[in-house]
């Protein structure tokens, strides 16, 4: 039993093993070339890993007794969260060089952060969750605070600091109740306790505790008060880790838990998730409106964005999920394509985020502002780009389990939206021409920016293929 | 006698004042960070006394997890805490503001 759990989290252990090897390394030979090596390093080691998961294991394997699993659905996850912390590492190279923060500790903390969401997304019990969820946060924290000289920097790692763990303690309270009133941490054995018995209040107060906790870490409204300040305040580079594979992997770790763990009462969580997408929905859309920070204004944006995302779970059913991983696909290009752009946003050397900054950038870079365009009309989700067809399959979840209220919502607040991201549209086409931005984008950051400007076109025809991909994986969870 | 109800009620109440420590603080960041393992200790006591009831051993492993990550996160805390100490000569909750939308 015990050599088959260890092949079971083998690409978990591998990490591991190699986040410890190169802080070793990096400790006792530490040189002004280590950063730097250690990113290409990483970046090269995650997108192998990648590779191996979604190409070498098929079929559903547990480990420890259960509260482990390896499944389509999570290595689906885990090969989105790899290969895009893999380009998070790529683009933040050069920004965190100009800053003098290029340390070794930027891409080892960036592991153990994808290791503990690779956890996240394979747990089975909630103990295995919330260790998973404490790994990669508290690696967060510290990464979030990685400019430590920056006064906004530590405040924001501050901020996160606390309201994360206020949201763990919520999460853990709530798994503690379930634990009690339903005798188990297993998933499997939670659910078949809900369907056996008639479901206790302790239960369904564990269920909102754990609901609760999760909407912080996904930053869902009415939980998602630290997202602002801490996107604006952490350094670039971990504004845009922030905004892909932690919400990536929360987000899959949600699903699992409501449908795993509390499938049997789906009725009562459905109209939560449902209130929570909604009022994510409208807040991050209308916040948004008067922000002229643009790190600012994209945390509100994924604040909208995890409210579509939630939508797709709030269905319960397969298409929904299956819309939910696509959808959490497309957003994690469309802002690393966005971020792309807010890395190399500098005036005189020195990083600006005021959008006012942008005025007649399409003059100065015709390529990158048309990408950027791109980017944002499918952000916005207007019709022909991948944008769209991701709100489309969230939307079409809902409807068909009669939810229109939501799908409602979602078109009216995806108009509001529109607006603030066709201001960004607006300054760099028609803005006032100030100072320009300082023309400084790396080969990196311009391959990213374009490529994901084409992705958003081109991948309108098939999607590259997720679309089966996630409903292999889908598949596997529901069956 | 005492039963489980009285071990949850406490946790409950220990639970409250640490949410309540955290909200309504305008002190002292470190009050926070007490406030947190306030939170943390009510769930090892609800851990443990389900464990009990339930004669089930995963609640008291399950506790002793949470009392190692508690410690870590203790650790990165004071760590971020001085940090901000450095930058701004204070650790009062009134000063962490520079960021406000």
């Amino acid at each position: 039993m015990f050599p088959s759990d260890l092949t079971t989290i083998l690409p978990e252990l591998v990490l591991a093993s190699y986040g410890l090897a190169a802080l070793m390394w990096a400790v006792f030979s530490n040189t002004q070339k280590t950063g730097t090596a250690l990113v290409w390093l990483t970046s090269i080691f995650l997108v192998g890993l990648s590779l191996w998961i979604g190409l070498a294991t098929t079929g559903t394997k547990q480990a420890f007794g259960g509260a482990f699993v390896d499944d389509g659905f999570s290595r689906f996850a885990k090969v989105v969260i790899a290969l895009s912390s893999a380009v998070v590492l790529l683009l933040s190279r050069d920004y965190l060089d100009r800053e003098r923060i290029l340390k070794f500790e930027f891409p080892i903390l960036v592991v153990f952060a994808v290791l503990g969401m690779m956890i996240m997304v394979s747990a089975h019990g909630l103990m295995v969750l919330y260790m998973g969820i404490e790994l990669q946060s508290l690696s967060l924290y510290v990464l979030a605070a990685f400019h430590r000289n920056h006064s906004k920097s530590t405040e924001a790692g501050l901020k996160y600091f606390v309201l994360g763990a206020l949201s763990s303690g919520l999460l853990l309270y709530g798994a503690s109740l379930t634990y009690g009133f339903s005798g188990t941490t297993l998933m499997s054995g939670i659910s078949e306790a809900i369907s056996d018995g008639e479901t206790s209040v302790g239960l369904l107060f564990g269920l909102a505790f754990l609901i609760v906790g999760l909407a912080f870490k996904v930053s869902a409204a009415p939980f998602h008060m630290w997202a602002p300040d801490v996107y604006e305040g952490a350094p670039t580079p971990v504004t845009l880790f922030l905004a892909t594979a932690p919400k990536v992997a929360a987000m899959i770790l949600f699903a699992r838990l409501l449908l795993e763990a509390f499938g049997p009462v789906a009725d009562d969580w459905q109209l939560i998730v449902g209130g929570i997408a909604f009022v994510s929905m409208f807040l991050g859309s209308i916040a948004a409106i008067g922000q002229i920070d643009i790190k600012r204004l994209m945390a509100y944006s994924s604040i909208a964005h995890m409210g579509y995302a939630l939508m797709g779970i709030a269905s319960g059913t397969e298409k929904g999920f299956q819309a939910m991983l696509i959808y959490m696909v497309i957003y994690t290009i469309m802002n690393l394509g966005t971020f792309a752009f807010i890395l190399s946003m500098r005036k005189g050397g020195r990083p600006v985020s005021d959008i006012y900054s942008l005025g007649m950038y399409s003059k100065q870079a015709p390529v990158q502002a048309f990408s950027l365009l791109l980017l944002m009309f499918s952000l916005a989700g207007i019709v022909p780009l991948i944008g769209f067809f991701a709100k489309l399959y969230v939307f079409l979840a809902v409807i068909e389990v009669g939810m229109y209220w939501l799908a409602l919502g979602g078109a009216i607040a995806s108009v509001i939206g529109a607006y603030y991201y066709l201001r960004l549209v607006y300054f760099m086409y028609f803005g006032e021409e100030g100072e320009s931005l300082d023309d400084n984008m790396t080969r990196t950051s311009q391959i990213t920016l374009v490529l994901s400007g084409v992705f958003v076109i081109v991948g309108v025809a098939n999607l590259f293929g997720i679309i089966d991909i996630s409903q292999a994986a889908t598949g596997m969870l529901f069956n | 006698m005492i039963g489980l109800e009285h071990y949850l009620v406490v946790a409950a109440a220990l639970f409250v004042t640490g949410v309540f420590g955290i909200f309504l603080n305008r002190k002292n960041v470190i009050i926070i960070l007490m406030s947190i393992e306030l939170i943390l200790l009510a769930v090892n006591i609800n851990l443990v006394s389900f464990s009990v009831y339930l004669q089930d051993l995963v609640g008291q492993v399950f506790a002793m997890f949470v009392l190692t990550v508690a410690a870590a996160e203790a650790a990165i805390g004071l760590a971020i805490l001085v940090c901000f100490f450095r930058n701004r000569k204070s650790i009062s909750v009134d000063d962490v503001s520079l960021l406000k939308g």
